[in-house]
């Protein structure tokens, strides 16, 4: 019998073993792999990219015990940009390969790197189950709204009417919004951030400080198939300061520079704006935001509001503390094993058993 | 002669007369809810015990309920049990026990004539009689003129037995009625039954009502026996002429589970089972996830999918990964088990053989998944299959696929059945340190020098680096990989090397497959190919003729890729090859047919069936004569 069999999940090296990364501080370059990056110029990849890799050094987990996995799509290249573990892997079954090495391997700090095609249409089935599940992962969705791999096909998340390669008289589905979507598969974290704003590294480190799966999505910009898709939220400079309500826990939920809040109706059970400019005498109406009330109901709210009609909120809507599902499986197998871990004689010795002289 | 008593005689009984028989073969058929299943194996279990040889075939409907009393909805369990070696279930029924008209009008063809009839006669109402288009009653109408026809009112005589008791209800009175007719299997067959009553008492100890309505009808099913002058004789099956050493009775899905969990141990290596419910294979997740103790962690995953990514993704965090299906749930893993082909993850995919295609019948045995296993993948993707023969062999088998599947870094395939799954044998115990060597697994931990895909010169197996290990942080992943680093690479005769050598690696195992074994003849006129759960028909078959002075020998294939080495040596000491299978058609041959014609070029005959059931003796038999005279074999419809 080898200790190695024996059912302990395998403990995180010590960061000052020997050959370890631990005590060398890191840097970002220290993250960049030999493969060549090969997005399109101007793609919003590169700034998840770059972001990742200078969150990386500050984690304080030894580079060897990074992985990330990706299923299929423009952004599933992440992993090999990576100097990490990593694996590329099938359309939509990262969530299922990462929750599958998780549980194995509870030591491990796992991403998984998905896109709006590969998580919500081929793979919705595995996020969904992820989710609920509840295993440590940090999820970063590339959403798009659009199949850039493929050449620009419309998505589970491009809007109604959105004509494409495969929708030239426009799309007749109606989108799905991820973060709706998590919060019904009890989802214990969700966040969202722009691609190319700094919101998105203190969500990424907000995430990767979260105990059960950790659902960020990205608003990211495809420059060849959908320019401009977050044109409002990320790009037009008039336009973003309505479009962003940027989430600060325990904090009123104000934008527009504090000119406006957001407030409640009990009687209708809707959001709604509050000109602060119009009417300061209403600025205790406004909201204050929550992050981690455990009933999730405003975070089902604040998933719901879509621009132009509300802000859209970045930054953390949810983030709930629920046993995870890796350290469940292996309170059982430690359970079991108070009935004698590997005895080879008595699982094969056991039953009816009769002797033949 | 139908003997109808439904009530003791008042005389003294007159003691039967003990005839001692080889082999007898008993089939319980009845509803689905009849409690078939469980009457079978309990008797099952106190045959073994009493040292016969056995071999069982649960033949139950895909249906949980079927409506009573249909065809549709019987259930069967047939035993062969012997004081002999046998290797099958027998072909056809001595003693056939029926709960109600459906089970006999769907196993009274099997019969022979002068077979025993034991007719739960309650059951024989005009209603059930129509719904299987009896016109008249069959124990009464003279059609059963040539069997030994037992009529018996069980449902009557439990509720005799249970009579008084407090918290009985009608529908316990009329479940109970197996636990009557196991009692006079019982008697009929001279089986103490002590241990019966002690496996009784543990069953349903938790529920003392239960525990006393099942001891009362128990003892007034063996007592029936004793009192009525019914039975003109009884038998007795003396102990089969066994290996020394301790047994336990055990079924293949459990053997498979079991080989799964002694793997783990013997490499020191924890193991990730994902799994999701298909049948017949869910026993395997069942019978595992009680072995958490063994260093298997089990996961039940959303989807058939699921279950094989994640056994991938718990293979790249350097723990053996394992998933097991039926045929529907294999077809759905084919992506990903590509995938690990080209990541080169020791995985093992265990896949309990169903009829198909599409769900087909799922509680129905088949061997066509070979081909799906073997070229089932987009791309050049090949990888281990291996396949268990029976019940016990499943054990093995399963330890065979984790050791080839580290030792190459490989998918391996493990091909079983829904026959040999639910099938029952004998298992003399293995020394577990002596009988099972260690399987040695290495992770590298060097960095110096490492190339992703870098080969060890003898297996062609890659290093497997557990995520953790400093400094060698690597990426694999799905698009082709560079020969030797492991970076992307779409370089055009890198390609071309890569599917060389993954094919190469697969050819390499052949150095771990030992000569081929031929039963009966080593040379001659005919040679029997068969793989998987046919074993024992096809061993039993050519013995028989082998006994007769027939040139016919019988080579079973365990390793279906990569093929033995010496199969065109051993081929060509024959005159003729059939292989027989449980797949294909008989124009179109069989699978293994097909792939051995297309590998070895050799003029194979073929024998096929798929009729959800195992090859019968007979058919096999007649088929291997009619080659042997130069006539071509009769098709298994005609048998």
């Amino acid at each position: 019998m080898t200790s190695a069999n024996a059912p302990q999940p395998p403990s995180p090296p010590a960061p000052s073993s020997p050959g370890g990364n631990g005590l060398v501080k890191l840097t970002r370059k220290d993250f960049q792999s030999k493969s060549e990056v090969r997005w399109c110029p101007g793609c919003g990849d590169y700034a998840v990219l770059a972001t990742v890799q200078r969150l990386m050094p500050e984690l304080g987990v030894p580079r060897e015990n990074m992985v990330f996995v990706s299923g299929i799509g423009c952004s599933s290249r992440f992993p090999y940009y990576m100097e990490t573990y990593g694996m590329h892997t099938v359309h939509g079954r990262a969530p299922a390969l990462a929750t599958g090495l998780k549980v194995a391997r509870p030591d491990l700090d796992v991403w998984v790197i998905t896109g709006d095609g590969d998580s919500l249409a081929i793979g919705g089935n595995h996020t969904l189950h992820m989710l609920r599940r509840n295993p440590t992962l940090k999820v970063l969705l590339f959403n798009n709204r659009i199949y850039g791999l493929t050449k620009g096909q419309y998505s589970p998340s491009s809007e109604q009417g959105k004509v494409s390669k495969s929708s030239p008289m426009g799309a007749v589905d109606y989108p799905i919004n991820p973060l709706q979507f998590a919060l019904g598969c009890q989802a214990s974290f969700i966040a969202r951030a722009v691609d190319v704003d700094k919101g998105l590294y203190e969500v990424l480190q907000k995430a990767h400080a979260h105990k059960g799966t950790a659902y960020v999505e990205i608003l990211q910009n495809c420059v060849v198939f959908n320019d401009g898709a977050w044109f409002d939220i990320r790009d037009n400079k008039d336009t973003k300061p309505k479009a962003q309500l940027i989430l600060v826990d325990k904090q009123p939920m104000l934008f527009d520079g504090g000119k406006k809040g957001i407030g409640f109706d009990r009687a209708t059970m809707k959001p709604f704006v509050i000109d602060l400019a119009a009417e300061p005498g209403r600025a205790n109406e406004v909201l204050v935001h929550d992050e981690t009330d455990p009933s999730g109901s405003m975070a089902h709210v604040l998933a719901g509001m879509s621009y132009p009609e509300f802000p859209v909120p970045l930054g953390v809507l949810r983030r709930h503390t629920r046993a995870t599902y890796e350290d469940m499986v292996w309170a059982q197998n430690k359970k079991a094993a108070e009935k004698g871990v590997g005895d080879l004689q008595k699982l094969i010795y056991s039953g009816d058993l009769w002797d033949v002289k | 002669m139908v003997s109808r008593v439904d009530t003791p005689s008042d005389k003294p009984p007159k003691k039967p007369v003990v005839e001692t028989k080889k082999s007898v073969v008993i089939r319980f058929a009845g509803d689905s809810g009849d409690g078939m299943q469980l009457t079978g194996t309990e008797f099952t279990r106190a045959v073994a015990i009493a040292g016969n040889d056995i071999a069982t075939f649960p033949d139950y409907p895909a249906e949980i309920r079927a409506p009573v009393g249909t065809l549709a909805g019987v259930s069967g369990y047939q035993l062969h049990f012997s004081s002999e070696a046998i290797h099958t279930p027998g072909d056809a029924p001595d003693v056939l026990v029926v709960m109600n008209p459906a089970a006999l009008k769907r196993s009274l063809a099997e019969l022979p004539r002068g077979g025993m009839i034991i007719a739960n006669s309650g059951a024989f109402t005009d209603a059930n009689l129509q719904k299987v288009g009896y016109q008249k009653n069959p124990l009464e109408d003279g059609s059963l003129e040539g069997y030994r026809v037992f009529a018996v009112d069980m449902q009557a005589h439990c509720k005799n037995a249970l009579e008084g008791m407090a918290g009985i209800d009608f529908k316990e009175v009329s479940r109970s009625k197996n636990m009557w007719a196991l009692g006079l299997m019982y008697w009929l067959f001279n089986r103490p039954v002590d241990k019966q009553l002690e496996w009784l008492k543990d069953k349903f100890k938790k529920n003392p009502a239960i525990l006393e309505a099942n001891l009362r009808v128990f003892k007034a099913g063996h007592a029936f026996g004793d009192t009525v002058e019914l039975f003109h004789e009884t038998y007795q099956v003396d102990s089969a002429p066994m290996e020394a050493g301790t047994y336990r009775n055990v079924m293949g899905n459990q053997m498979t589970a079991l080989g799964l969990a002694t793997a783990a141990v013997k490499a020191g290596l924890p193991m990730f089972f994902g799994a999701y419910p298909i049948t017949p294979a869910s026993d395997v997740l069942h019978n595992i996830a009680k072995f958490k103790n063994y260093g298997v962690t089990t996961f039940q995953a959303e989807d058939e999918i699921a279950a094989m990514c994640s056994a991938i993704g718990a293979a790249y965090g350097g723990v053996l990964g394992v998933t097991c299906t039926s045929g529907p749930g294999f077809a759905l893993k084919l992506e990903a088990m590509g995938l690990a082909v080209m990541m080169e993850l020791p995985v093992v995919i265990i896949d309990v053989q169903r009829a198909g295609p599409s769900t087909g019948l799922p509680t129905k045995t088949e061997q066509s998944d070979l081909l799906q296993a073997l070229y089932g993948r987009n791309g050049d993707s090949p990888l281990a299959v291996i396949a268990a023969q029976s019940p016990v062999d499943c054990f093995a088998t399963a330890i065979e696929a984790v050791r080839i599947a580290t030792k190459y870094m490989t998918p391996v395939v493990v091909l079983t059945d829904g026959y040999i799954a639910n099938g029952a044998e004998p298992w003399k115990l293995p020394d577990v340190e002596k009988d099972i060597p260690p399987i040695e697994v290495k992770f590298r931990t060097d960095p110096n020098g490492y190339q992703v895909y870098g080969r060890d010169p003898q297996t062609l197996a890659r290093a497997w680096v557990r995520p953790g290990t400093p400094k060698m942080e690597h990426r694999v992943g799905g698009l082709e990989k560079d020969f030797l680093t492991g970076m992307v690479s779409y370089d055009n005769v890198n390609h071309q090397k890569m599917v060389d050598v993954r094919a190469d690696k697969v050819l390499r195992m052949r150095q771990d497959i030992s000569a081929s074994v031929v039963d009966g003849a080593q040379e001659g006129d005919l040679l029997v190919v068969g793989w998987g759960g046919t074993y024992g028909a096809l061993k039993q078959s050519v013995q028989r003729l082998a006994a007769s002075g027939k040139k016919i020998g019988h080579l079973h294939l365990r390793w279906l890729n990569p093929l033995p080495g010496d199969l065109e040596a051993v081929f060509a000491r024959f005159k003729k090859v059939i292989v027989c299978e449980l797949n294909g058609t008989s124009k179109s041959g069989g699978q293994l047919w097909r792939h051995l014609r297309a590998e070895l070029l050799v003029p194979a005959l073929h024998y096929t069936k798929v009729q959800g059931t195992p090859f019968t003796t007979a058919e096999l038999g007649a088929a291997f004569e009619a080659v042997l005279r130069g006539e071509p074999a009769p098709s298994s419809l005609k048998v």
